[in-house]
């Protein structure tokens, strides 16, 4: 479970060009579920999934991850209680690393490497023997069958292939929340909807999911779990809540 | 375990990060290997040639005494030198014949010297590497001198010297007693000058001033003087030189922070991906520092290389505009393989440190920042 408390973000604070995009959010993202930020363009989607992607840092608030990870005292960096917003960089790194996986919008994938060194990448700081580490690129490629396109450079791929590649990477380091933006932004809808199958199996697999959209096949969709609607960088009152 | 097949991803990324922006390192590594070049180049030449004076000297009689007529130099009575040997702390004087040769016929400068053991006899001579060049002679050849009194006579070419100083044998003549007093018309109670061995070194300046006492007119050099000569002629020269490079290194400095410190919209969002998938920030550096390391070693032993071969191999052909003058037979010497390891590490200091820094800081900078910008691009 992901807890938001009082979360704001302030841009350029005390600057003439200050401005407040997320103005004290308070709310829970259930684990092993799908949720979405749903709300127009500029109302804070983006924002809010890269607070609790520890990609940035609230201007005030708080952030508690309450994963099964961090419950077992071996690998708990030591934060108590969950509370984030105020650990060191390193450890906002490690936790990027190792318990979210990220698939961007614009994919991010990086030019010049092929798709299975990308895949590879989030994993390389662990050092882990490259044998064991490839296999497990492959096998991920595969699962999303792109595994033909493991050795061709990403810039040659196409938008479903290079997302199915930024999956794959999300995945790579066996996080447990996947974080998404916009994820069907670039996709035809036989293809958004087949990104939504994967997103259900990952969720069967006891993934927390996030997921930021605007897009109707992604926030009306059955396999979603709670839609957290936002405007102007607040919460706006349930519209759905989907039961199952 | 962990911590080696990490440095090899890192290591691998680096080098693939590289290969992809091909144009870009290999502008850089060209132009930083012909600074590196010219630097080395400058440094080896001008410590070989120190070196080389070293040698010579090393021969060299601890003290000379040549006698000066109305300032200029002139033969000096050999009856000298039996006053000065009863000077107390001087081992030998010996008298010593030399001289300057111009010959028209090549047009080249040649020194001319009486060894204490000449083996080749009257009538032949031992000539540099340089005069066989410049005559376009081998032994056994004749080689034709104007004498003092006009006419011509000629000596057989016996032997081409081969010496460890090159540039100092490279002119050179080696001929018999009789010859050159015959060549030069010079009386036997004379010489060019004459030669002193001391007992203690820290007598020198002490003997030196006896014998312009005895003899005032006498000029004693000590061989410190000597060294100090050479230096001030190679300084003055490398000085020249210095002013190039300094003006090669000032546009490489810019060039270099340039191309090494203005990261690209490309490399910045690159970094920032990387951290948001989880590189610490040490990765990242720990990929530029190799980044650095890479072309900048690269272009550091590719520059030193080329340098030795320039210096070395082909006897600095491209200081020669600089440097001709100072001796007529320039571009015919080859100096003595040396090398500082004190000059390397200068280098070294000088130029894969600070590009690496460069490489690293705004790397460093942009690693630092939260990385939450990849996702709006
Ligand atoms: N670095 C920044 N500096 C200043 N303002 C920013 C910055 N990043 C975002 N904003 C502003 O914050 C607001 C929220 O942006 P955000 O990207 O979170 O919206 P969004 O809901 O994701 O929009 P979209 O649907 O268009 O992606 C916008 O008005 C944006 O201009
Ligand atoms: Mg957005």
């Amino acid at each position: 479970m992901i807890e938001l408390d009082n979360i704001k973000k302030v841009f350029n604070l005390g600057k003439p060009n200050e401005f407040t995009a997320i103005h004290g959010i308070t709310l829970e993202i259930p684990a092993k579920s799908v949720t979405v930020l749903q709300g127009p363009s500029g109302s804070g989607k983006t924002t809010l999934l890269s607070l609790i992607g520890c990609m940035a840092r609230p201007t005030a608030g708080r952030i508690k991850l309450k994963l099964a990870r961090h419950h077992d005292s071996s690998a708990n960096p030591g934060f108590p209680g969950g509370e984030i917003t105020s650990l060191p960089e390193r450890f906002l790194t490690e936790i990027r690393r190792n318990d979210f996986g990220f698939i961007f919008q614009h994919y991010n994938l990086i030019k010049g490497l092929t798709a299975l060194e990308n895949v590879m990448l989030p994993a390389y700081p662990e050092g882990e023997p490259h044998g064991e580490l490839q296999q497990r690129a492959i096998a991920l490629l595969d699962l999303f069958n792109i595994v033909d396109k493991a050795d061709a450079r990403v810039e040659y791929l196409s938008g479903g292939e290079s997302q199915r590649v930024s999956i794959a990477r999300a995945l790579i380091n066996n996080p447990s929340v996947i974080i998404a933006d916009e994820p069907t932004a670039h996709l035809d809808t036989g293809l958004s909807l087949e990104f939504m199958e994967i997103l259900q199996n990952l969720r069967n697999q006891g993934k927390t999911v996030v997921v930021a959209s605007h897009d109707p096949i992604v926030y009306e969709n059955k396999i979603v779990d709670t839609v957290i609607a936002l405007r102007d960088g607040r919460v706006e009152p349930p519209l759905t809540h989907m039961e199952h | 375990m962990r911590w080696f097949a990490k440095q090899r991803y890192v290591i691998d990324f680096t080098l693939s990060s590289l290969l992809r922006r091909k144009g870009k390192n290999t502008a850089l590594v060209l132009v930083y290997t012909l600074v590196v070049f010219m630097l080395a180049s400058t440094m080896f030449f001008t410590y070989a040639i120190k070196k080389e004076a070293v040698i010579v000297l090393d021969n060299a009689p601890d003290i000379v005494v040549q006698r000066l007529v109305a300032g200029r130099h002139d033969l000096i009575p050999i009856s000298y030198g039996d006053r000065i040997q009863k000077i107390k702390g001087v081992n030998s004087v010996k008298p010593k014949l030399w001289g300057y040769y111009f010959d028209s016929i090549f047009g080249a400068n040649y020194t001319l010297i009486v060894p204490e053991d000449f083996p080749h006899g009257r009538g032949n001579i031992a000539i540099g590497y340089g005069v066989a060049k410049v005559s376009t002679s081998q032994v056994d050849y004749i080689l034709p001198f104007w004498d003092h009194k006009g006419s011509m006579t000629s000596f057989t070419i016996k032997e081409i010297l081969s010496s460890e100083s090159e540039l100092v044998s490279s002119d050179l003549i080696l001929i018999s007693e009789d010859d050159f007093r015959m060549l030069f018309g010079i009386p036997m109670e004379y010489a060019t000058n004459l030669a002193l061995k001391v007992r203690n070194k820290k007598e020198l300046p002490v003997i030196a001033a006896k014998i312009k006492k005895i003899f005032p007119d006498t000029r004693p050099i000590i061989k410190d003087e000597l060294l100090r000569t050479y230096d001030s002629v190679f300084n003055w020269r490398s000085g020249l030189l210095l002013i190039i490079l300094s003006s090669a290194v000032l546009a490489f400095i810019i060039f270099a922070w340039d191309k090494a410190s203005g990261l690209s919209a490309e490399e910045r969002k690159e970094i920032g991906i990387l951290k948001a998938i989880g590189w610490e920030t040490s990765d990242v550096i720990l990929m530029k520092f190799w980044e650095g390391t890479v072309i900048s070693l690269t272009s550091f032993l590719a520059g030193l290389l080329l340098a030795y071969g320039h210096v070395f191999f082909s006897s600095s052909i491209l200081f020669e505009p600089v440097l001709k003058g100072w001796a007529v037979i320039y571009p015919k010497f080859r100096l003595v393989p040396f090398i500082d390891p004190y000059q390397i590490a200068i280098l070294f200091f000088l130029s894969v440190v600070p590009y690496t820094v460069a490489t690293i800081v705004p790397s460093w900078r942009a690693a630092t920042v939260d990385p939450d910008s990849v996702m709006r691009t």
